[in-house]
């Protein structure tokens, strides 16, 4: 079948890519070309995927093709991967925010040496997170885990700088912390159970008793991913190396690769294997409201534009931990739509940071003002997802707000939900803080003489502009049966099972 | 020549460089063509022969390996044995899947011959490790060269 056979190339396309970049990096114009045809084909492919799908429709690819599929001692020991729809979910959000950042770089990139290399490692790190979206196999996994994970140390290293180095050492020693625990856990999951395959693997647990070693698993993975995806007391990471990173690659670690690595996996983990115990809930529920406030009360103190940022980041994080811990199907539903927000104004608003960069040289929000005569696009689009991200009607980081808010109050949980509003509150202050100090007031005389960006990074802004603008749409109920409630669907049923 | 002069170790240890590296090299080889048959294989093989070549340098001195396999040409077979990988796992999409062994289906243990693509995918990989390796160790090199000629 077509559509079955297109799985392994969301892997194979930007491997093959990055392969090729390496190979012809000597004519010129060939790794812009060959980095954005990567990330546009895979973009076009996750639609087609999205748009073949039925309903509650899985689909299965052995991969090899060879006799490890048929059940050895009721066991599948090859590697299969799975598509369904929270994978096309996420398949689609990754490789969209993928292709607009490669669009962006032809341009942006032009600050750097060594474009090549970028664009290599670019895509080597989609590969890992397409990767991460599509297996079905624990430990496979883990593999695309690292792929991803090494590419975007080197990535947050690229400006070979003191601090870009500083913050790489960093990410990379506790990022390795992170795969050494999520590989423990795989361990002794994989004794506990004796296979990899993630869909048997929540066979056997659910009629098994729980044993004490489950919760060491627990504990081993919620901190491997939790550091991945950033939540608080495994946050370090994040502060330094995002601000760090070149603005794109800031844009992908921000927007995406926390997802893919942290939420994802422990939306699959959990939810599908493990099929949702009442502590990971809770659990989840307090780290994600500890996030949400240390993250948005430590970003009104920043003045560096992408450090404030990123502290934002770990706040939005927060919003989407509490929405999957509530465990409902609105509160689901919320978490996965605010996780498709906060990837569309977290890249823009990054992506604006390296604008105002380009144009103007500074991240620091006090040597700005005024940015936004010289600027309009930039500051246009910076307000759109500035107005997304402190959830203003009708921008589409509302709606999501407003479901996850509404969700906790149905639970019942109304402490978390009073908190959720406070914080968005002050969401709202140090978002303010940058339209008001980078883009309003008296324009400095420094900045007389600076001029619009380019135009392919214009027109990747106006897109996650007019996205963020009209991103609510996707919450009427023709959009959200083809795009959000399978995803939904399939972390619901996950629920009940397992442990 | 005076020894000041002579880069590189005693001579002691260049002579017997010089007889075993050729072995050294061979032993790698074998190690990635009987991967399918004998543990080892691509990786392991690919790492051998990196260190053949590092062996060279460590004993006579900084460039000599260098000017037979240089820096650039590294990162060259280094994305083609990738490159040769991958093409093996996507011819395989015509006949039944990503990854599928299309030449043979079984192996015959002992039989060089057999065991179907799982051979050039050992090859595949053997050039991408060993360039990547020693393209790794020239890097570094370069690098305390640098430094040391900063100070």
């Amino acid at each position: 079948m077509i559509t079955e056979s297109i799985i392994p190339l969301f892997v194979a396309i930007p491997l093959a890519g990055a392969f090729l970049i390496a190979l012809l990096k000597r004519i010129k114009g060939i790794p812009d070309i060959l980095g954005v045809l990567a990330s546009g084909s895979m973009f076009i492919l996750s639609i087609l995927f999205l748009l073949k799908m039925e309903i509650a429709q899985r689909i299965i690819y052995n991969i090899g093709n060879w006799g490890g599929f048929n059940e050895v001692l009721g066991r599948i020991v090859g590697i299969q991967l799975v598509v369904d729809g929270l994978t096309i979910f996420m398949l689609l959000i990754i490789n969209f925010v993928a292709f607009i950042v490669a669009v962006y770089s032809v341009n942006y990139m032009t600050r750097y040496t060594q474009k090549w290399q970028f664009y290599c490692l670019f895509l080597l790190m989609l590969a890992g997170m397409n990767g991460v979206l599509i297996t079905g196999d624990l430990f496979n996994l883990f593999v695309f885990l690292e792929i991803a994970s090494l590419a975007s140390y080197a990535l947050v290293a690229f400006g070979t700088e003191k601090r870009e180095l500083e913050a790489s050492f960093k990410y990379a020693v506790m990022g390795g912390v992170a795969s050494l625990l999520i590989l423990m856990g795989v361990i002794f999951l994989y004794s506990n159970t004796g296979t990899l395959n993630m869909a048997d693997m929540a066979e056997i647990l659910t009629g098994s008793e729980q044993p004490a070693l489950m919760y060491l698993v627990f504990g081993l993975f919620l901190a491997g991913f939790g550091l991945k995806a950033a939540m608080v007391p495994f946050h370090a990471w994040l502060p330094d190396a995002h601000p760090s990173a070149p603005a794109p690659i800031s844009a992908m670690l921000s927007g995406v690769l926390i997802k893919a690595l942290g939420v994802y996996a422990i939306a699959r983990v959990f939810f599908t294997v493990f099929g949702f115990p009442h502590q990971i809930s809770i659990i989840l529920m307090t780290l994600g409201a500890i996030s949400m406030g240390v993250g948005a009360l430590v970003a009104l103190r920043q003045w560096d534009m992408k450090r404030l940022l990123a502290y934002s980041s770990i706040s939005q994080i927060g919003y989407i931990m509490v929405g999957l811990g509530i465990g409902t199907p609105l509160g689901i539903l919320g978490a996965l739509f605010h996780l498709f927000n906060h990837s569309m104004f977290k890249s823009l608003l990054f992506l604006d940071s390296g604008a105002v960069e380009y144009a103007a040289g500074t991240r620091d929000m006090k040597e700005m003002g005024g940015l936004s005569k010289k600027l309009p696009v930039t500051s246009g689009s910076t307000l759109a997802g500035a107005m997304s991200l402190a959830g203003i009607p009708p921008f589409a980081g509302f709606w999501s707000k407003l479901i996850i808010i509404i969700a906790l109050v149905e639970a019942s949980h109304m402490k978390l939900a009073a908190w959720a509003v406070l914080m968005s509150i002050v969401t709202i202050a140090y978002i303010l803080k940058v339209t008001r100090f980078a883009f309003l007031g008296a324009l400095k005389d420094k900045y007389l003489n600076i001029k619009e960006v380019p135009l392919l990074m214009r027109i990747s802004l106006i897109i996650l502009a007019l996205v963020c603008i009209f991103g609510g749409l996707l919450l009427i109920p023709e959009v959200r049966d083809t795009f959000l409630s399978p995803a939904v669907r399939v972390l619901i049923s996950g629920m009940g099972g397992g442990v | 020549m005076s020894k000041e002069h002579d880069p590189g170790m005693t001579v002691i240890v260049k002579t017997v460089t010089r007889l075993t590296v050729g072995l050294i090299l061979l032993y790698g080889i074998y190690i990635i063509l009987h991967g399918h048959l004998t543990p080892g294989g691509g990786f392991a093989g690919g790492v051998i022969i990196a260190l053949a070549f590092i062996n060279l340098d460590l004993a006579f001195g900084g460039s000599v390996s260098a000017r037979i396999f240089s820096k650039a040409s590294t990162g060259v077979v280094e994305a083609l044995g990738a490159v040769m990988f991958l093409t093996l796992a996507l011819l395989g999409m015509k006949y039944g899947g990503f990854f599928d062994n299309f030449l043979y289906n079984d192996g015959n243990p002992g039989q060089l011959v057999s065991a179907g693509i799982i051979p050039l995918e050992n090859i595949a990989i053997s050039l991408k490790v060993g360039a990547g390796l020693f393209g790794i160790f020239l890097t570094l090199i370069i690098l305390q060269k640098f430094e040391s000629e900063k100070k």
